[in-house]
């Protein structure tokens, strides 16, 4: 046989080869099992040895990983049953890999603590991550702001918000608006003005991921604003019509309002059961703060 | 020394007929296709990683060169018996070691001259049309002279690695070096652990052992500045000197084990 001949039979042996096997798949469909994602090995230190002197190269690997399991989870078809359990062992793998890896850091900040099903809602690791990467870095206000964060949004705790906002202003280098931020934290900690200041400032932020998830927040907030002025609305059908049981068609045929209000998503308000007006599950703007993942309060 | 370096342009000529520079293609695919993947799934760290990637694969294309060449630099010659021939003309048994040595060195320069140049270039590209605002909330610039650092402490590990290959191939057969050699670059990178070897183990002689292992097998480890380079960590010269400094010492004691060994063995 001829090179060129045998050149010619492999790749024809070849494609027969790809030819089958596609249609093996087609006739024996693998069965569609929603299987959890494996994560083999979980300590930091051994990966660190076994990575030897590509630990940098490992903790992207890492974080590459964890982006795509947070967003597969995140975006996962609604009868999927979404678990961040890999989010924090990965995180934590990264950043034990590449202890200055800020992003990590500060994409764990935001989204560990995001309540379910935005994220896995779990502030406490959170605030883990973030102090890991404080005494990697002491002076990485940073790192100090979004514990702030996690207090003030999260957890709703405004004086410990304001007192690491105050440690990350006293920071050489630290924005100048931090310090007023704290202040405002303290005095008016919880009020939509305050929230505002907060996410307007993390808006402005240079990384765009940050950016987006304050302007998700902003979101929330407008959203929580046309809340209030529709609830007052629900409130006055109520009482004109006690005991009967509110949608938007009856508020729109009452001329209450003018049409069936959406929210930035463009997604409908819903009034629950109890007469209680909130953003739909199926908005991007769900959870609002308070609000769980069940769609009660 | 003529003798050397007419050894050494013969290994380099023979790299380039042996199509070790044909890892330079691979090395490009993968940058080049890696800053095209990167930017939709590293949500903005595609510099960062596009430089732990630029710096990983010199080295570690580095290392198999330094190895699977260094390893049969002398035991295929002995092998091929083209050695008999060679000490019948004027050339000393250290020549030709050094020379070996010189040639692979200049092998592994150019490869990592042009992974450096292909890097730098494949930032440029990649960091063009960013917004300064947003490079300002990188660690360090896209186009940083210090990655010089990182590429220079990597030849100068390749140029230790190297000569633990070679040492080893003077007396014995190409597998069996390049396990010890492997074995050797494995042991260092986990140096820290020997020094640190009487609080793992327990008992004054763990640490003593521990201790003198320390010292005495090559420290790794103390070559790898990618991390603190890429985040923009200021790694001073006089670390790079000290460094430099140790891996040369250490290399001179290896060339001169080798030719010591090699200056022994008999080919009659």
């Amino acid at each position: 046989m001829t090179r060129a001949g045998a050149g010619a039979a492999a790749t024809v042996c070849l494609g027969a080869a790809v030819a089958l096997h596609a249609a093996q798949d087609a006739r024996y469909p693998s069965p569609a099992i929603d299987r959890p994602e494996l994560l083999y090995v979980r300590s930091g230190d051994t990966i660190k040895r076994l990575a030897l002197d590509y630990d940098a190269f490992a903790a992207d690997v890492y974080w590459i990983r964890a982006l795509q399991h947070f967003g597969g989870e995140r975006t996962a078809p609604p009868d999927h049953v979404r678990d961040y359990a890999l989010l924090y062992p990965l995180l934590d793998l990264t950043t034990t890999l590449d202890p200055y890896f800020s992003i990590a850091y500060r994409f764990g900040a935001i989204y560990l603590g995001e309540p379910y099903p935005g994220g896995p809602g779990r502030a406490d690791l959170a605030m883990t991550l973030l102090r890991k990467g404080l005494a990697a870095q002491p002076q990485k206000w940073q790192y100090m702001q979004d514990i702030g964060f996690v207090y003030y949004w999260h957890l709703q705790d405004y004086k410990s918000a304001a007192t690491w906002f105050q440690r990350a202003s006293e920071i050489q280098g630290a924005p100048s608006w931090l310090r007023p931020l704290a202040a405002v934290t303290l005095a008016e900690g919880g009020h939509r003005s305050a929230s505002r200041a907060l996410f307007g400032q993390l808006a402005e932020s240079e990384e765009p991921w940050l950016r987006d998830a304050a302007r998700l927040r902003l979101r929330q907030l407008d959203a929580m604003d046309v809340i209030d002025a529709l609830q007052a609305r629900v409130a006055l059908y109520q009482r004109e019509h006690p005991g009967e049981p509110v949608t938007w068609q009856k508020l729109v045929a009452a001329r209450l309002v003018p049409s069936v209000p959406v929210d930035s998503a463009g997604v409908p308000f819903i009034i629950e059961a109890t007469g209680r007006v909130t953003v739909a599950r199926e908005s991007p703007l769900f959870p609002l703060p308070g609000q769980k993942p069940d769609n009660s309060s | 020394m003529n003798a050397a370096r007419s050894v050494a342009i013969a290994v380099f000529k023979e790299s380039v007929r042996d199509r070790i520079f044909y890892n330079l293609v691979l090395f490009a695919v993968l940058l080049v296709g890696a800053s095209i993947l990167m930017g939709q799934l590293t949500a903005g760290q595609d510099v960062k990683i596009i430089k732990d990637l630029g710096l990983t694969a010199t080295s570690v294309f580095g290392l198999f060169i330094s190895i699977f060449v260094g390893i049969n630099l002398v035991s295929k010659e002995v092998e091929r018996r083209s050695v008999y021939p060679l000490f019948a003309k004027p050339i000393r048994r250290s020549e030709f070691i050094i020379g070996k040595y010189a040639g692979l060195l200049l092998t592994l320069m150019v490869n990592v001259v042009v992974m450096t140049v292909a890097l730098y270039t494949v930032l440029f590209f990649l960091s063009r049309g960013v917004s300064p605002n947003v490079q300002r909330a990188w660690d360090a610039p896209p186009i940083d002279p210090a990655l010089l650092k990182a590429i220079g402490l990597i030849y100068v590990d390749l140029a230790l690695v190297t000569a633990v290959a070679v040492l080893f191939s003077t007396y014995s057969s190409p597998m069996l070096s390049a396990v010890f050699t492997f074995g050797l670059y494995v042991v260092g990178q986990c140096n820290e652990d020997l020094r640190r070897l009487d609080q793992i183990v327990g008992g004054p002689a763990a640490g003593i052992v521990g201790k003198a292992c320390y010292y005495l097998l090559p420290d790794f480890a103390r070559f790898d500045i990618k991390l603190a380079v890429v985040h923009g960590i200021p790694v001073s010269a006089g670390y790079m000197l000290w460094t430099t400094a140790y891996a040369a010492a250490y290399v001179a004691a290896l060339l001169l084990g080798a030719c010591v060994i090699f200056s022994r063995r008999d080919f009659k």
